[in-house]
């Protein structure tokens, strides 16, 4: 398209005007805000459940990645699973706060150990860990197992243990460590399945 | 709970810019949105407040014990007041009544009211936008830090930050726009907040206030304040004879000065500003510029 001289002073003075018009009282507003972008659009969702205590509300995590082998997944966002039926979206205040707990840098990851009299924790490996639980177990049961009570009646049982097994634990699980718990004797237990 | 958040449709109208022409609403208009907060169900667990803050990814700090004893701060709630990085604020007061021992328990954030003070305040055109669901929010790339948004505000809510921007609640709009509700409505365990249209909780206040006032709460009101015609959070009040021990007041308005700065004061001050600019222009045309006695050159033959 040529422009001639004449045609580029029109088109210039044109333009001008309607800036001018625009600047004198024609609504050039627009009448549509972008709003703030939601901050979970390109999260990845992921379903799970509350780890405190054994309601054990449904969660929804939402975590930035797309889970390549060179990345970790950061969590950004945690709230609660409309699907679930214990919850139904909804948190309580420790509940709604679980991103900051995942984000925390005083997480425990590794199991801890502070022998008797020693002031501070040291990391111990998983193996040691679990070699040193069951010890106590066996001790204890060995050192406190009543066979017969007062009346002489046989129970079997041995009550300086309590057996409190964790939320996330489904009926299955809790169902093992019910079967656990029986064997040992144990009186004092609680899943989350409460069998 | 209603899911109809943006009637349907992608994006959101704007009902009202501060200091702008308002858009044409004819084309599409949107239903107006409210939370209702039923006083009398809520437990004080403070999870709307943790909600929010996780969804905004706010941190306040938390008062040292010294700091509480400098304050002296004593209740239940977090922090004394709003601040900027905290938009919403669970109020606690303790107070005897003629009914005895009352807990009263407020939750405290903009308000979102349909008349904005903020809004009608403002002076930086489009830094303080109203959709057509009621939703208030502030945009802070056109913010020019004047603080007018604290002087209109009747409920005291706008918090400045460090770089001089105002904060407080936005009704979650990027999850209202989404489809989703506020992140507090969502995690309230006690269906104390339900979110949805207008009107729906107006009628649902209406029924708790009934059954509030059959069970010896004869006292109990809906909070839906007139004075700035009607709020985007709506409040059961069990105590309704109490408002202001709730940390509500009583018959919120917007300032009358903030009416005459806007409206006829601001015609006689444009009027006066160009009417001089004008004479002064008038003069040199007409006159030529003013010849000083005993101006200059006087004062250096002197």
């Amino acid at each position: 398209m040529e422009v001639s001289r004449r045609g580029f002073l029109k088109l210039s003075a044109g333009s001008l005007g309607a800036s001018v018009i625009g600047g004198l009282g024609f609504d050039l507003t627009q009448a549509h805000a972008r709003v703030r972008e939601l901050k979970i659009t390109k999260a990845k969702v992921t379903k799970s459940i509350c780890p405190y205590c054994s309601v054990s509300c449904g969660l929804l995590a939402y975590s930035l990645s797309d889970g390549a082998m060179n990345v970790k997944d950061r969590i950004i966002h945690i709230e609660g699973n409309p699907d679930d039926p214990i919850n139904r979206g909804t948190l309580c205040p420790k509940g709604a706060s679980l991103k900051d707990l995942i984000n925390s840098p005083y997480k425990l990851k590794k199991p801890m150990y502070k022998p008797a009299g020693a002031k501070e924790w040291k990391e111990i490996t998983w193996d040691e860990a679990i070699e040193k639980f069951a010890r106590w177990v066996k001790d204890t049961r060995d050192r406190t197992f009543i066979h017969k009570d007062r009346a002489g009646r046989v129970v079997n049982r041995c009550d300086s243990i309590i057996w409190a097994v964790g939320s996330p634990l489904g009926n299955e699980e809790g169902w093992l460590m019910v079967k656990v718990g029986i064997a040992l004797g144990l009186s004092a237990r609680e899943t989350q399945a409460t069998i | 709970m209603s899911t109809l958040t943006t009637g349907g449709t992608v994006g959101l109208g704007i009902r009202r810019l501060s200091a702008s022409k308002e858009p044409d609403t004819s084309t599409k208009t949107y239903p107006e949105l409210a939370i209702l907060v039923d006083v009398s169900s809520c437990i004080g667990c403070k999870a709307c407040e943790v909600a929010c803050q996780q969804w905004h990814d706010t941190t306040p700090p938390l008062l040292t014990p010294e700091e509480v004893e400098k304050l002296g701060f004593v209740s239940y709630q977090s922090l004394p007041d709003l601040r900027h990085d905290l938009f919403m604020l669970m109020k606690f007061n303790e107070k005897d009544t003629e009914k005895g021992f009352v807990w009263f328990i407020t939750k405290y954030q903009c308000m979102h009211c349909r008349e904005p003070g903020c809004l009608i305040a403002c002076p930086a055109p489009g830094a303080v936008i109203q959709y057509q669901n009621g939703v208030v929010d502030f945009d802070h790339s056109k913010c020019i830090g004047c603080k007018m948004c604290v002087v209109g505000c009747p409920f005291d809510v706008p918090r400045y930050d460090a770089n001089n921007k105002p904060w407080k609640c936005n009704f979650c709009i990027d999850r209202v726009e989404a489809g989703l509700e506020p992140a507090c409505a969502k995690t309230c365990p006690t269906n104390c907040l339900t979110f949805g249209l207008k009107e729906d909780m107006v009628e649902k206040g209406k029924k708790i206030v009934e059954s509030l006032k059959k069970r010896g709460y004869e006292n109990a009101t809906l909070y839906d304040p007139p004075g700035v015609n009607g709020t985007g959070y709506i409040y059961v009040l069990p105590h309704g004879d109490h408002v202001k021990d709730y940390n509500l007041p009583e018959n919120p308005r917007i300032d009358a000065s903030i009416g005459l700065w806007k409206g006829p004061l601001k015609t006689i001050g444009s009027i006066a500003f160009w009417g001089t600019l004008l004479g002064v222009f008038l003069q040199l045309v007409l006159w030529g510029p003013i010849k000083v006695l005993g101006g200059k050159e006087n004062k250096e033959e002197g």
